[in-house]
């Protein structure tokens, strides 16, 4: 991208000397973290209680995964929280997609007044108690409709769907296919999605990412354990460190028991992030496209 | 003519009705809530209902504002914000000034695929990680520590340590996917201005300094905009996991009373948990307009 000069100059070597080194550091600060966690989870419990995993696994073991796969309510909270990503992120995408094209057109009536209607709800919000109180009015309290229904859109990503819209679909087409006698709901449904595949991709990734890690409108509109997802079970094992000795199995002593319960944390914490982590590379080369279109001024 | 206009009709018809459910959901979640804002000068009890229950003025913002409270949340709300949003403004455009300067694209490509890593992790899963890492017996920063003799520190129970974990975690998380923006800001730029002043002999430092970061300047601005604005939101999903007995003097905040308030203490109340939201509502939209204003004014970005 950059012009190449013949030769660099002493002071530019010395720069890229430099940037390679602190670019080398972030690197290490970012990534450590993340293999001292996988390091630790294939260790046996003794090594990671006693401190000796630094980068590698220490005396390779799968008790702490053993462990995590015969815990039910670890299991039930995956089993919910694939249901709630998958049903949630079907909804939010829909949804985006219904409001976005309408605001796209220019030929809709009071699209300015809806677009300020939508964009005042990012500047000003309702609240968590009066939100609480609309979710509960709706008799949602405790059920799946919770976990999906109270964050079926982000105006956010109405916005950057919209640009696209109105970027990618040239007004020719719209033309051209009214000429042909194709109405709006054939045009969005046969025409303007199948163009938009890159933007689906990236907002469905967004949404399903707040799925998967949510956690806090589970913690105050459910209460029955059998509908927890994932992360308010990692919650308990984690934060609270509530882990419940028949978590454990059958072992005896407390030392054993506590290097153990140490361990199924740290698997716990590599098998919830592993989904969204095989994912996102594949997701990744739509990034910077999504991410930039939102910064278009709308 | 007249066909024309009844065709824009019927076509308007089938947009509406597109658009119908997406309005009604923003109106039942975002629009309703607002005006759920009225319990707050009420004497909310669930019995009565939002209608039947009292008037009381502005008393729930009188005992808000005169109560020990209110100054401990508010310099808590405010200097945790400042401090992430200082912290977290300048390493995603150094990181992606840096990264711009790559030529191997294999460790470019490298360095953005693992700082965008943490972004995917979920918050429970960071504040378990810091968790585990500062634990006093068994965490491997105290381990570390314990090699030049320092005795065992529990990071997580000192008030004084709260706010810095939260930030620097803050950064951690979010520098790799903060610089995505920069980084498409930087390839917008003009490859004849860098090749010009290559011509000219200028260094990297110099095209750095007097090409790129005029380059990136006005999309910064609108993110130090729209993160000042956000002013008054702090990360409170993620404080309200962090938040202990021990360093609540540091960690509680007006989103996370406001939680306790409403809707898990022994005694809730509704109404002064809504007013004291709404007191925070408020402030954050007038902040909002205000910083927008201001920067139109020096004439520099505004959102509007």
């Amino acid at each position: 991208m950059h012009a190449k000069p013949i030769r660099e100059s002493g002071g530019d070597r010395a720069f890229n000397v430099v940037n390679y080194i602190m670019l080398t550091i972030v690197l290490i600060v970012v990534l450590y973290p993340l293999v001292y966690v996988v390091s630790a989870s294939f260790s046996s419990s003794y090594a990671v209680l006693s401190g000796k995993v630094w980068l590698w696994p220490v005396e390779p073991s799968l008790d702490g995964y053993k462990a995590v796969f015969k815990n039910k309510n670890i299991l039930t909270g995956f089993q919910n929280t694939f249901f709630y990503t998958v049903a949630g992120t079907f909804i939010n995408v829909v949804l985006s997609i219904l409001a976005a094209y309408p605001l796209s057109r220019k030929d809709f009536r009071g699209r300015n007044k809806f677009m300020l209607l939508f964009v005042f709800t990012m500047m000003f919000n309702g609240g968590l108690i009066p939100t609480y109180f609309v979710v509960k009015d709706l008799h949602m309290i405790d059920t799946v409709w919770a976990m999906l229904i109270p964050t079926a859109l982000s105006v956010w990503n109405v916005i950057i769907m919209r640009t696209y819209f109105q970027t990618t679909i040239p007004g020719e087409l719209l033309e051209a296919s009214q000429i042909d006698g194709c109405n709006d709901f054939r045009f969005l449904l046969k025409i303007v999605v199948p163009l938009s595949g890159p933007i689906i991709a990236v907002i469905a990734l967004f949404y399903a990412v707040g799925h998967w890690n949510q956690y806090f409108n589970a913690m105050i509109y459910l209460k029955d354990p059998q509908l927890y997802p994932l992360q308010l079970i990692l919650r308990d094992i984690l934060v609270q460190n509530e882990v419940r000795i028949d978590m454990l199995g059958d072992v005896k002593s407390a030392a054993a028991r506590q290097g153990l319960r140490e361990l199924l944390k740290y698997s716990l914490i590599v098998i919830s992030s592993v989904p969204l982590m095989l994912v996102y590379p594949f997701v990744q080369k739509f990034f910077v496209k999504g991410v930039m279109i939102g910064s278009i001024k709308g | 003519m007249q066909l024309r206009t009844l065709t824009d009709v019927r076509k308007g018809w089938q947009l509406y009705a597109l658009f119908a459910l997406p309005l009604l959901y923003i109106i039942v979640f975002k629009y309703v809530p607002m005006f759920g804002n009225v319990i707050a000068f009420k004497q909310f009890t669930v019995t009565k209902g939002m209608f039947g229950s009292p008037w009381v003025g502005f008393a729930h913002f009188e005992r808000f504002f005169n109560s020990y409270e209110f100054w401990r949340l508010l310099r808590n709300t405010l200097s945790i914000s400042f401090y992430t949003l200082i912290a977290s403004f300048p390493f995603p455009i150094l990181l992606a000034l840096g990264l711009n300067y790559v030529k191997h694209e294999r460790f470019k490509k490298t360095v953005q695929m693992v700082t965008y890593a943490p972004y995917f992790i979920s918050l429970v899963v960071v504040v378990g990680l810091l968790f585990q890492f500062l634990d006093p017996r068994t965490g491997i920063i105290n381990s570390f520590l314990g090699w030049f003799g320092v005795d065992p520190i529990n990071f997580m129970g000192q008030a004084g340590m709260f706010q810095s974990i939260y930030v620097w975690s803050h950064v951690w998380q979010n520098v790799g996917f903060a610089c995505i923006i920069y980084l498409a800001a930087l390839a917008g730029i003009d490859p004849s201005l860098h090749e010009a002043a290559v011509m000219d002999g200028a260094s990297k430092v110099q095209r750095m300094r007097h090409i790129d970061l005029p380059g990136i300047m006005p999309i910064a601005v609108i993110l130090l905009i729209l993160n000042t604005g956000q002013i008054m939101e702090t990360g409170f999903e993620k404080i309200l996991l962090m938040q202990n007995a021990l360093n609540l003097r540091a960690s509680e905040v007006i989103d996370t009373y406001v939680y306790k308030i409403g809707l898990v203490s022994q005694a809730l109340n509704f109404s002064y948990a809504t007013a004291i939201g709404l007191f925070k509502a408020v402030i954050g939209f007038v902040l909002l307009i205000v910083v927008n204003q201001t920067a139109k004014k020096v004439g520099q970005e505004s959102l509007w």
